[in-house]
C-alpha cells in the first residue's frame, strides 16, 4: 500500500480510467436484459391498458385485425412440442453421455463427441429447412398433411438433444473417480453401477440440462415455424398442425401495427419470464449439487 | 443394490447395453442422414459463380454473392460492438472484482438470464430499440447489435476461462515489480489469455452466423448488394429460411446455401477444437 501511494500520479490515473473504462463496459453488458425487459414492457403496454391480461386467455380466437386476442392455442402448442421433445431428448441424450463416458471404446468416444458438439453447432434453419424436405414428406404419407405437431417434436428433439448431451457428459465425467472404483470394487455390473451410484451422484448436471434443454425447445423458432404448419389451434392429435408463441411472432411481426404488435411483444414477454424462471430454477438446483 | 442383484442382473445389463449403443446409433445415423442429405443435395449446385453471382428471380437462379457479402457485414458489426464489450466485462470480473461482490453477482446473474433470451425475443427487442427508437431501421448496422447483445455471454464466459487459466503468479510478480494495473494487464494478462479469448471469438461467430430468428425484423430481407451499413441486407440463414418457405421452387438453391453454411460452420468448428487442443493446453511456460 505504501510502495502504492508513492507511485506518480499520472499512472494512478491510468489505472483509474481503466477501471472506469471497464465497469462502463461491464454496466452496458449488464443492463442489457433489464433494456430487453423494459423494451417488451413499453411495447405490450398499449395492450394490455386496451385489453387487459385476462382477454389473452378467454377471447374466442386469435383474431388481432378484429381485436380478438386469445393466446391458448399457441401457448399449448409450445407446451406440447416442448414436452414431445424433451420427453424423447432427455433419455436419448443421457444414454448418450453414458455411451460416451462408460460404454464406447476411447476411440469411439471422442469422435462421438465431436459428432454431438456439431449438431449443436447446426443452425436451427438448416434444421427446419432438413425437417421440411425429408420429415414433413415422410409424415404426409403416414398421415396427411404432413406440417405437424409431430414433425415439430421429431425436428426439436434432434435440435435440443445436443444440449441434454454435452451437459449430461460434463457432469457424468465430474462424478468423482473414487465413486466409480468402490462401486467396480463391490463387483456391481455396469449398468447397476452407473444407475445405483453415478446417475444419483451426477443429478444436479442432469437436472440442469433439461431446464437448459426445455429453455432451448421453448425459444426455438426457425426450424418449428418451418415445419409445424402455423394452423393456430389446439392440436387434438400428433399429426394436427400446431403455431407456437415463437413462430406466432414470426410470423406476424412483419405486418402487426398497433394492439396487435402490442400483442406479439406481450407473448415475447410470456417467452422471457418462461425463460426466466428457468434460469432461475436452474442455479436453484444446481446449488444443492453432491460434488464440488 | 440387493433388488438390482435379485432381479436377473444379466437381463438387465443386456438390456441397457442395448439401449445405450442403440441410442449412440441412432444419434449417429441421424446426424449423417441430415448432413448427408444436404451435401448430396447441395454440392452439384455448388460452385464460384454460385458464391459470387446476385440472386435473381427471387433467388430461383443465380448465387449468393451479395447475401455473402450482407452476412460478413453483419458478423463485423456484431464483432466490432460485442469484442470490446465483452473483453471488457469479462477482465472486470476476473481482475477487478471479487467473486462475492454484489456488482460481480449481478453481472453474472444478468449475463445467465441474457443466455437464455429466446433469439426471437432478441429479434422484437432490436426492433423496437434499434430500429425504432434509435431509428436506424431495418439496416446492417441494427442486426449486427441485434447480434452483439446475444454473442456477449458466449464471449464474456469464454474469455473469463480464458482469464481463469492465467497462473496467478503472474499478477503477483507483476505486482512485486511494481508494474502499474493497466501495463500489467496489457503486457502480461491480455497475451497470456489470448486462447481463451479466440475459443469465445469463434463460438461467439458460430452463433451468430447460425442465426435467423434475431435479425427477420432487424436487419431485414433485401438481397441487393448492400450500399452502407444503414442498407438493409439479407443474412444467408435468412435466405435459406426464405427460399425454402415463401419461394416455390427454391429449393435447389436452398440445399446449396445450407452447404455453404455448413461448410462455414464446419470450418469455425475445427478452429474452435484445434484452439482447444493445442491453445488452450500450452500455457506459456511458468519458471
Amino acid at each position: 500500500m505504501t510502495s502504492s501511494s508513492s507511485n506518480t500520479l499520472s499512472r494512478w490515473s491510468t489505472d483509474d480510467l481503466l477501471c472506469w473504462l471497464l465497469r462502463g463496459m461491464a454496466m452496458i453488458a449488464s443492463t442489457i436484459v433489464m433494456l430487453i425487459v423494459t423494451f417488451l414492457i413499453v411495447e405490450a403496454l398499449p395492450v394490455l391498458r386496451h385489453v387487459g391480461v385476462l382477454r389473452f386467455f378467454t377471447d374466442p380466437s386469435w383474431h388481432p385485425a378484429e381485436g380478438f386476442y386469445n393466446l391458448t392455442p399457441m401457448l399449448w402448442g409450445t407446451l406440447f412440442a416442448m414436452a414431445g421433445s424433451v420427453l424423447i431428448a432427455t433419455p436419448l441424450g443421457i444414454l448418450s453421455a453414458v455411451f460416451c463416458q462408460y460404454y464406447a471404446p476411447t476411440r469411439l468416444a471422442r469422435p462421438y463427441r465431436r459428432l454431438i458438439e456439431l449438431l449443436a453447432g447446426i443452425p436451427s434453419v438448416v434444421y427446419g429447412f432438413w425437417g421440411l424436405v425429408v420429415l414433413v414428406p415422410l409424415i404426409g404419407e403416414i398421415h396427411p398433411p404432413g406440417p405437424s405437431l409431430l414433425a415439430g417434436i421429431l425436428v426439436l428433439t434432434i435440435m435440443i438433444l445436443p444440449t441434454i448431451a454435452l451437459m449430461a457428459d460434463a457432469s457424468l465425467a465430474n462424478v468423482p473417480q473414487q465413486y466409480v472404483r468402490g462401486a467396480a470394487a463391490l463387483g456391481l455390473p455396469r449398468w447397476a453401477m452407473i444407475r445405483g451410484v453415478v446417475f444419483p451422484a451426477a443429478k444436479s448436471g442432469l437436472f440442469t440440462g433439461v431446464i437448459l434443454e426445455t429453455g432451448r425447445a421453448i425459444g426455438e423458432t426457425m426450424a418449428i415455424l418451418m415445419v409445424c404448419g402455423n394452423v393456430v389451434q389446439t392440436p387434438s392429435n400428433l399429426f394436427d398442425p400446431i403455431r407456437t408463441l415463437t413462430a406466432n411472432i414470426a410470423l406476424e411481426m412483419a405486418y402487426a401495427l398497433g394492439d396487435h404488435r402490442a400483442a406479439l411483444f406481450m407473448s415475447g414477454l410470456v417467452l422471457m419470464a418462461l425463460i426466466i424462471a428457468l434460469t432461475i430454477s436452474a442455479e436453484w438446483i444446481s446449488r444443492g449439487r453432491i460434488y464440488g | 443394490m440387493v433388488e438390482v442383484a435379485t432381479q436377473q442382473p444379466n437381463t438387465r445389463e443386456w438390456l441397457a447395453f442395448v439401449l445405450v449403443w442403440g441410442s449412440a446409433v441412432l444419434v449417429t445415423a441421424t446426424f449423417c442422414w441430415l448432413l448427408g442429405d444436404i451435401i448430396w443435395h447441395g454440392l452439384s449446385h455448388l460452385s464460384w459463380i454460385f458464391l459470387t453471382a446476385p440472386p435473381e428471380n427471387a433467388g430461383r437462379r443465380g448465387g449468393i454473392g451479395p447475401i455473402l457479402v450482407s452476412t460478413f457485414l453483419i458478423l463485423g458489426v456484431c464483432l466490432a460492438v460485442s469484442l470490446p464489450i465483452g473483453i471488457g466485462t469479462a477482465v472486470l470480473l476476473v481482475e477487478f472484482t471479487s467473486d462475492h461482490s454484489l456488482f460481480g453477482r449481478l453481472t453474472r446473474r444478468s449475463l445467465d438470464v441474457l443466455a437464455g433470451v429466446p433469439s426471437i425475443v432478441f429479434g422484437l427487442f432490436g426492433n423496437a430499440f434499434f430500429c425504432k427508437t434509435l431509428g436506424l431501421g431495418f439496416s446492417i448496422l441494427s442486426g449486427g447489435l441485434t447480434l452483439a447483445c446475444m454473442v456477449l455471454p458466449i464471449l464474456i464466459r469464454s474469455t473469463e476461462e480464458g482469464f481463469r487459466a492465467v497462473p496467478s503468479n503472474y499478477r503477483l510478480s507483476a505486482a512485486a515489480l511494481g508494474l502499474s494495473r493497466t501495463t500489467t494487464l496489457f503486457h502480461l494478462l491480455l497475451p497470456a489469455a489470448v486462447p481463451g479469448l479466440l475459443v469465445g471469438l469463434v463460438l461467439g461467430v458460430g452463433r451468430a452466423i447460425a442465426e435467423t430468428a434475431a435479425l427477420i425484423f432487424t436487419s431485414g430481407y433485401v438481397d441487393r448488394m448492400p450500399e452502407s451499413l444503414l442498407d438493409s441486407g439479407r443474412a444467408l440463414s435468412i435466405h435459406i429460411f426464405d427460399l425454402s418457405m415463401n419461394v416455390s421452387g427454391g429449393d435447389a438453391n436452398a440445399y446449396a446455401s445450407a452447404l455453404v453454411l455448413i461448410i462455414l460452420l464446419l470450418i469455425i468448428n475445427g478452429t474452435v477444437s484445434w484452439l482447444a487442443t493445442y491453445g488452450l493446453h500450452r500455457k506459456i511456460v511458468t519458471v
